[in-house]
């Protein structure tokens, strides 16, 4: 069974409907990038996933043992964390948060899932830091490995690359790759970057306040969708 | 010394208790708030009420049994305004605060007229601590030492980033009603010993002053905890030894402070 399937989803803000039709399924292993123009609904279907938005029609239907709770997500960076004191290291274990249940506090197990993360992100020996003197990519990689606190299964990223500088961008979309080849995590990105998604993804979801293509990345080579969002040549 | 020689004096020494536990509340509570920039809640929450302290004067009723609700009340609808984006948040507690003010200055001249007790709530006076402040006041501590020791990874991950939070399946939103609550409470509180126009500097000095030196969630909320006990005592000793308004005195050692932790910042190079 598919870790997702998604039938026939809308949403809409206020009574106006900004996205519709969508149907789409990520299978285990996946790494789907979601792109389209800005305002075409890509972070509004990420939230839809999440359940931080209730859906205006359709459904979406976890799979595989997934829960919701045990989804990885990566927010798109606020300007208030970017000033926050906090150390890399109490960011990345606030990712431990879902298996907390009726506990309290962390246990040495959750201290050690962290340092583990954050050492597959080449972090470690920045652990005391603070995170608001980071560079933008390590700031980045932090919250990476916060999300992968949370979850084994299934990575949901708004946006990973915006405002990384592009050897910075590189490292990240390597790092990406190789979370989903080499641990098996199902990755779901929203990007505006198509040449990258191309290059990286397995399927495409393009969107346009509706589903305009969903399907292998060699098919969505060929579609007219590909052309119309590089600008109709 | 002179601190034992104010103990010595019954008033004083509750007076000196309900400010150190409201001291205590209000920087905690304090650390999120102004991380999560919600500094302006606690601002409007003291305007809010000084009016309902008015009206329940004017009225002959108990003034914490009609002032807590009211502000609790008006915490959760402020918390409400600041996170929808439809309306301008900061301009909706400016309103609401600014109001809130207007209606208590007019019950009051209408009532008892522009007195003593107007400059009281204003600016504070120890002389209004009671035995019920003070209970009160314990129980509020209890209650935030409490979230902030058992609920303390929630409440980094809810100050943090709330979306994250909230996707990982935290109740952000409970969290949130919670601290504007306790903040109501703690306001309630201590406004009367520090006045409506002061008390919300005990909720954001003691913060900022943190973050100057420290860099982590930690350090910076137990430091915040200790800055704002310490100029507490301070303010108090200096008011009874220059014969100051004790409010405007633990302002004063809280802006001391500030200049300190910005300097000692500076030199550590932060």
């Amino acid at each position: 069974m598919a870790l997702m399937t998604c039938r026939d989803l809308s949403f809409a803000y206020g009574g106006e409907t900004v996205l519709r039709g969508v149907s789409f399924t990520v299978e285990a292993g996946d790494y789907l990038c979601v792109v389209g123009e800005n305002g075409s609904g890509k972070s509004t279907l990420i939230k839809g996933l999440l359940g931080l938005k209730e859906p205006s029609g359709g459904s979406v239907e976890l799979g595989d043992g997934l829960e919701r709770r045990e989804v990885g997500y990566l927010p798109q960076q606020t300007a208030l964390q970017r000033d926050f004191p906090a150390s890399v290291f109490e960011v990345v274990l606030s990712g431990r948060l879902n298996g907390l249940g009726r506990r309290c506090f962390y246990s040495q197990e959750d201290r050690r899932e962290a340092e583990r993360n954050l050492e597959r992100m080449g972090m470690l020996e920045l652990k005391r830091r603070c995170y608001q003197d980071l560079s933008g990519g390590q700031q980045q990689r932090v919250l990476l490995a916060r999300a992968l606190c949370a979850t084994k299964k299934l990575l949901l990223l708004d946006e990973p690359v915006a405002g990384l500088d592009p050897v910075a961008t590189g490292e990240m979309y390597n790092l990406l790759k190789l979370i989903n080849l080499c641990d098996g995590v199902t990755v779901v990105m929203v990007s505006h970057d198509v040449e990258a998604a191309l290059r990286y993804a397995t399927r495409i979801l393009h969107l346009g306040h509706e589903q305009l293509f969903f399907g292998s990345v060699a098919d969505y080579r060929r579609s007219d969708a590909l052309r119309r969002l590089r600008g109709g040549c | 010394m002179i601190l034992l020689e104010m103990l010595s004096y019954p008033f004083l020494a509750r007076a000196m208790l309900v400010g150190l536990l409201v001291s205590l509340c209000a920087a905690l509570l304090g650390t999120s708030l102004v991380l999560k920039r919600f500094s302006m809640i606690g601002d409007g929450l003291s305007h809010v009420g000084f009016g309902a302290l008015a009206v329940a004067t004017a009225l002959g009723w108990a003034p914490l049994a009609v002032t807590i609700p009211v502000v609790v009340l008006a915490a959760v609808l402020l918390l409400r305004i600041s996170q929808s984006s439809r309306i301008r948040g900061d301009a909706a507690i400016a309103l609401i605060s600014s109001g809130a003010l207007a209606l208590g200055v007019l019950v009051v001249s209408l009532t008892s007229g522009m007195n003593m007790n107007v400059s009281n709530y204003m600016f504070g006076s120890i002389l209004t601590v009671s035995r019920a402040d003070a209970v009160l006041s314990a129980a509020l501590c209890a209650a935030v030492l409490a979230l902030f020791t058992l609920f303390y990874p929630r409440i980094f991950a809810v100050t943090f980033d709330e979306t994250f939070a909230t996707a990982t399946g935290t109740r952000a939103q409970l969290y949130n009603t919670l601290l504007a609550v306790l903040t109501a409470v703690t306001v309630v509180l201590g406004m009367r010993m520090m006045g409506a126009l002061l008390i919300s500097s005990l909720l954001i000095f003691p913060p900022l002053s943190a973050m100057r030196v420290f860099r982590s969630f930690r350090s910076v909320t137990l430091c915040s905890a200790a800055v704002s006990l310490a100029c507490f005592v301070l303010g108090m000793v200096c008011s009874y030894a220059f014969e100051t308004p004790s409010g405007a005195s633990v302002v004063a050692a809280n802006i001391v402070c500030f200049g300190l932790c910005a300097l000692a910042g500076k030199l550590l190079g932060r």
